[in-house]
């Protein structure tokens, strides 16, 4: 946490960017909310642990501000994941990668307050302590101490870029992929099962969307100015959440980040009725990395899988 | 040209014009197949011949992500058909409109129309 204080204070000793972008403790337990840091004095404030969840480059793009359109230099803080955001975003030009300094900071993945409650029977966590592997939270009543590995977020568990691909800081050494886990066991499970009960499943995991569209909100790759669910000339989908429409919005959705999903788990963890989103999205990505060998966010000079082409790949699916 | 040629495709297509089958967005195929389309057919100029050069490149990766969302849901996704067919083919634009039309109704009418879900 010093290192990282002092990597940002060196930053606005050398005048090397205007703002700081990262995360401070949050006012409730097991949270954090983000911090902009315009100013050095606010630089100790600013945390890095296992609740820091927010993927921030989402604030470069889509929040009111629009941080990017300033041609300010900012300094943002990232995770693996968020880093390959950032590259998406200079793939797709909406960020000049000469404007942003990604300062990247090793991560061990970050927690699921749902996962949490669930542990305690819903019950309210007032005390929150993390110490290595073990999560000790407490309550009114109540007093428990969970492995931090079941409580870690379902992206995170599946993994495979736990640190920064492209950096101009790093605070420690970066590790490189991490070959190790079965990143597409879910969606390897999910293959298994007949088509009934594959259509089941889904119809029932979206049947509890509310149409928040909180997913689509924290998404960093979700930032087109008018979202295709907001028009109404043409309207594409109705406004109520019936299934109809919501299993549209989600289809439509995993097209629109088709190739472009670097999988930080944003969305399932912002979703308040704990929809398992990544799980089509995993599909595809397994898709594309099959098919056309492409990893989202990895390279700066690739484009994007649905960007690009190539002609004589194989086109089994077309007939005639 | 199918119709200057006097060739015969079944009457229950209704086609569209798009001016290059990358306009083509998944959001259409879906639209269509909920307002009770029993399929949807679309045609492309053959990878090369795209007047904008890159265009039916880009429908062919689409269309594929579509496809396997479709058939990883356990939906028909053989109601959705790509087919390379230019402006001027006229005879193989009936042949592969009759074909479809056979596929479509062997598989038997689109059960969601009107009804919930898709």
């Amino acid at each position: 946490m010093k290192e990282l204080q002092g990597k940002i204070k060196q930053l606005f000793d050398d005048k090397k960017v205007d703002l700081v972008i990262g995360w401070e403790k949050g006012s409730l337990p097991m949270s954090s909310s983000p911090l902009f840091i315009n100013n050095p004095e606010d630089i100790n404030k600013l945390i890095f642990d296992e609740t820091c969840q927010n993927n921030l480059a989402v604030y470069l793009t889509k929040d009111k501000r629009r941080l990017s359109k300033d041609n300010k230099k900012i300094g943002i803080v990232v995770k693996g994941c968020d880093a390959r955001s950032l590259v998406l975003y200079c793939v797709e030009q909406q960020v000049k990668r000469e404007n942003i300094v990604i300062v990247g900071v090793p991560c061990n993945g970050v927690i699921d307050k749902k996962k949490v409650l669930e542990k305690t029977d819903n019950r309210e966590v007032l005390e929150y302590r993390c110490d290595g592997n073990k999560v000790f939270v407490k309550g009114r009543d109540f007093e428990l101490s969970i492995n931090k590995i079941e409580v870690l977020s379902d992206s995170c568990l599946s993994c495979t870029y736990p640190d920064a691909p492209e950096f101009d800081e790093f605070i420690g050494t970066p590790r490189s992929e991490d070959k190790t886990k079965d990143e597409f066991k879910n969606v390897n499970d999910f293959e298994k099962l007949s088509l009934d009960k594959r259509w089941a499943t889904i119809n029932k995991e979206y049947s509890k969307c509310v149409r928040c569209y909180a997913c689509r909100n924290v998404c960093p790759s979700c930032y087109c100015n008018t979202c295709f669910v907001d028009q109404n000339d043409p309207q594409w989908i109705g406004k109520s959440p019936e299934i109809t429409d919501t299993i549209i919005f989600h289809l439509i959705r995993n097209l629109h980040v088709a190739g472009r999903c670097v999988e930080c788990g944003a969305c399932a963890r912002a979703c308040p009725e704990g929809i398992d989103l990544l799980l089509l999205n995993k599909k595809i990505t397994k898709e594309i990395r099959e098919r056309f060998d492409y990893t989202a966010g990895i390279d700066i000079n690739e484009k994007p899988a649905m960007a690009a082409y190539c002609e004589n790949e194989k086109q089994d699916f077309i007939m005639g | 040209m199918a119709g200057t040629g006097r060739l015969e495709y079944p009457t229950s297509i209704m086609a569209l014009r798009v001016l290059c089958s990358s306009r083509i967005d998944p959001v259409f195929l879906l639209k269509a197949y909920l307002k009770g389309a029993d399929g949807v057919l679309i045609g492309g100029c053959h990878p090369g011949d795209c007047h904008y050069e890159t265009g039916n490149y880009y429908t062919r990766r689409r269309f594929m992500i579509l496809k396997t969302i479709f058939d990883s849901l356990g939906l028909k996704s053989e109601r959705f058909r790509l087919s390379w067919i230019s402006a001027s083919e006229g005879v193989k634009f009936a042949k592969v409109a009759n074909e479809f039309t056979e596929t479509i109704n062997n598989i038997g009418p689109n059960d969601t129309k009107n009804n919930m879900f898709l």
